[in-house]
């Protein structure tokens, strides 16, 4: 069975992980501009990111058929500098319209800071102008309940379509806040942090699988790539329809993303 | 809250049967990571830590009868305020709300 993977750095990954994603069957990407795991020295250097991320991973992923996306922004770990930030996105204002770019994000709270804020309020403004999809990044763990709220109070006021933002990383006590103010629900196989298989399958089986997606977060941390292929294993060990396990793994990506009009793929 | 009775499509008795020794052996690991901090050099100062006491805390919503505790749980451990804070002093998060941050 075909699956998308919506939220992946492969920047962060090696030609192997796109090698048995391929054989586990993944036919597309996203990848989300994030943190590199340290603070950048200058602007400049997200064009060079910007570069790789429309150019260089493109072609490497298309080797395995895999049609790589990716979302541009200032990640929130690196908006506590305002100034900084608005250089930023005066850059991806310039990388925005590149072939399969498909929108904002992640963008988002890391630490529920004011200066978090102002740049989220900057960069929902920038997608609302330039009609983007957005793409949420919710803060880790204890962050992460205020930050949603923060978040949807945000979008909310920008007058955002709750049908055109995925807010991502939600776990058992978020998700319902989010459905219930009519966003997607984004949720991350991730280990130790997020959400395990079986947890992740708990809550698509409490939401009747709508209206979300599920990713790996797959970058430089602890994390795994084929964590999709295994949650698909969960789904039909618990005797899950085809149709509900093709539903969650590519028709509701496919959904969201095709909003974009510049998601393409192409299944054989 | 939403009835989500029946949306699992196993049987109780096959996620019994399916996930015990998973979480039985999740169960042992918290168990066994409290006897460690017990053994280490500094154990009686760690009774007041913030995460340990989360965690005592979060074992106590586990072991509830009442359905949604994965969320109540998760909700324990969050911070409860509302207003942005003035600056961000770190990029990492640890896992529990300390009262005193």
């Amino acid at each position: 069975m075909h699956y998308i993977e919506p939220h992946i750095h492969m920047i962060s990954r090696t030609t192997d992980d796109y090698h048995r994603m391929a054989m586990a069957g993944c036919v597309a990407c996203t990848e989300p501009a994030f943190w590199a795991g340290y603070d950048r020295p200058h602007p400049e250097a997200f064009a060079d990111y910007f570069e790789h991320l429309t150019s260089f991973e493109r072609g490497r992923a298309a080797r395995f058929s895999i049609a790589h996306h990716c979302w541009l922004c200032i990640n929130p770990k690196e908006a506590e500098d305002v100034a900084f930030s608005r250089e930023v996105i005066q850059i991806v204002r310039q990388f925005i319209d590149r072939p399969g770019v498909v929108g904002i994000g992640e963008i988002g709270f890391n630490k529920n800071s004011r200066n978090e804020l102002t740049i989220l309020e900057e960069q929902v403004a920038l997608a609302v102008e330039l009609n983007q999809l957005i793409l949420v990044h919710t803060p880790h763990m204890e962050d992460k309940l205020k930050g949603t709220r923060l978040t949807l109070d945000v979008l909310d006021a920008h007058g955002v379509s709750p049908d055109r933002a995925m807010i991502d990383h939600m776990e058992e006590h978020t998700t319902r806040l989010v459905r219930d103010r009519g966003y997607w629900v984004g949720m991350t196989i991730y280990p130790d942090t997020k959400f395990t298989p079986q947890r992740a399958v708990d809550t698509i089986e409490t939401l009747a699988g709508d209206r979300l997606w599920i990713n790996s977060s797959a970058d430089w941390a602890y994390s795994d790539p084929l964590l999709l292929p295994q949650t698909r294993f969960e789904m039909q060990r618990r005797g899950h329809t085809e149709a509900m396990i093709q539903k969650v793994l590519y028709d509701n990506p496919l959904q969201f993303l095709s909003q974009s009009g510049k998601f393409k793929v192409t299944v054989t | 809250m939403t009835d989500q009775s029946h949306t699992c499509p196993m049987t109780a008795s096959n996620v019994i049967e399916t996930y015990f020794l998973e979480h039985r052996g999740k169960l042992l690991d918290i168990a066994a990571f409290l006897d460690r901090v017990d053994r280490a050099s500094g154990a009686p100062d760690a009774k007041g830590d913030f995460l340990i006491k989360a965690l005592h805390e979060g074992l106590r919503l586990v072991a509830s009868d009442e359905p949604g505790r994965a969320r109540r749980l998760l909700e324990s451990l969050s911070d409860p305020t509302n207003e942005p804070i003035p600056a961000a002093h770190t990029k990492s998060a640890s896992g529990a709300y300390d009262e005193k941050s």
